[in-house]
């Protein structure tokens, strides 16, 4: 499998954000998007996983996959926090895998040390945390292509080397990973760079 | 697809019912229909006679209400990417909500409108026909409504908006929902007619409103 992207421009409220951006990922390997704030790192994201359609260019995977062969990690969690954390999960899994499965979700829970909050509302819990639970909801359903937006926005040190374990694990599955950040990454193996634009 | 969308119209409910949203509808509705009769006045008569059109007016504002958080909420918290990028087509998508919303806001509505008739002085004959009309016609209203919210979910403060926006788009089923309930309780035209029409809007509503929204969805989503 293989993502690539050619000569790719987006925009976003009539400003252009990135023009001409080519990249191609293989099956194992992590895309690292650097860049400062406003470089489109986010945009770039949501251009690959299909909710906002590039300007000029295109995105190819190779090959050609079903519709929901990623899973995309936003900014913002997704998450109710009306609900506990466990009813979150099992929407989730209804929703992608057509079954509610209670056995997968403490292994999943406990790969990001969060087993023992499964039945608290997630209204009561920390941002690190309620990260956590996001990052968990990935572990339900296997997709190759893993689009991250800040993955360890608020996880603590404990926090970051869970996640970068959960996507160590995943490239050893063949999986791929395109992750926006602005730290380094200890599995990146390839890198770009979005520059700021005025 | 058959679990995944009874898991959106269970959610859609679960979050309407523990947001309150279901008992402000209730007792809004419960408000405009206790107040009416003192503003009209002691005349029994003329209560009983516009009593069908109160629940009815009720009924569709208490509706509308509702309405605001449907998408916004989602999209609020980023859900709505998430279900965008699902396997499950958008249009369902927006129906499963549409079914649970209507679960939550709609239904009970429909169950307490025979008491509220009551105090509106209608017949038992009446009673039966307006909650009937609302079982069907109310539906109508829940999916014109979902399809602005639709519409309202990418601006930051939709609110009434809503309301305004899709209020003429419902006087069809408020004038066949109460022109149904007239027939039986002062007659002469036939009841059938109007409540074959009201059907075929709930129906004509359900399959617009998954397009509809659907598309106002993925500009949200952009």
């Amino acid at each position: 499998m293989q993502v690539r992207a050619e000569g790719l421009s987006a925009m976003r409220g009539g400003r252009t954000v990135f023009a001409d951006v080519r990249f191609a990922v293989d099956a194992g390997e992590a895309l690292a998007v650097t860049g400062p704030n406003g470089s489109g790192k986010s945009t770039l994201l949501r251009v690959i996983a299909g909710l906002l359609g590039p300007v000029a260019g295109a995105i190819v995977i190779d090959p050609a996959a079903e519709d929901s062969a990623l899973h995309y990690l936003g900014h913002l969690d997704g998450l109710k926090t009306a609900l506990t954390v466990r009813q979150n999960l099992v929407f989730w899994q209804a929703l992608w895998n057509g079954r509610r499965d209670d056995e997968q979700i403490g292994p999943a829970l406990a790969r990001l040390g969060i087993e023992p909050l499964a039945d608290l509302t997630l209204g009561v819990l920390s941002a690190g945390q309620r990260r956590r639970v996001a990052l968990t909801r990935m572990l339900l359903a296997k997709r190759l292509l893993w689009l991250l937006d800040e993955p360890a926005t608020a996880l603590d040190a404990a926090g970051e080397d869970a996640v970068a374990a959960m996507v160590e694990a995943h490239l050893r599955e063949g999986g791929i990973a395109v992750v926006a950040t602005h730290r380094p990454l200890p599995y990146a193996v390839r890198l770009l760079a979005l520059g700021a634009r005025p | 697809m058959i679990v995944a969308l009874a898991a959106i119209a269970g959610q859609t409910a679960r979050l309407t019912l523990k947001g309150g949203g279901a008992l402000v509808g209730l007792v809004f509705f419960l408000a405009v229909v206790v107040v009416v009769p003192f503003g009209v006045g002691p005349d029994l008569k003329l209560l009983s006679r516009i009593g069908p059109a109160v629940l009815w007016i009720a009924a569709l504002l208490a509706t509308l209400l509702n309405l605001d958080r449907l998408f916004r909420d989602d999209r609020d918290d980023g859900s709505l990417d998430l279900l965008a990028l699902s396997d499950v087509p958008l249009g369902l998508t927006v129906l499963a909500k549409c079914v649970g919303a209507w679960l939550a806001t709609g239904l009970p509505l429909v169950v307490v409108s025979p008491l509220l008739g009551l105090l509106l002085g209608i017949e038992p004959a009446g009673l039966g026909v307006s909650a009937l009309t609302l079982l069907v016609g109310t539906p109508a209203l829940t999916f014109i409504g979902a399809t602005g919210a639709a519409l309202m979910a990418a601006l930051a403060r939709g609110g009434l908006l809503i309301a305004v926006a899709v209020l003429p788009f419902t006087i069809p089923v408020l004038i066949f929902g109460v022109s149904a309930s007239y027939a039986v309780l002062v007659g002469p035209a036939p009841f059938l007619p109007p409540f074959l029409i009201l059907v075929a809007l709930t129906l004509i509503a359900a399959v617009i409103a998954p397009v509809a929204g659907a598309m106002a969805l993925r500009i949200a989503v952009e």
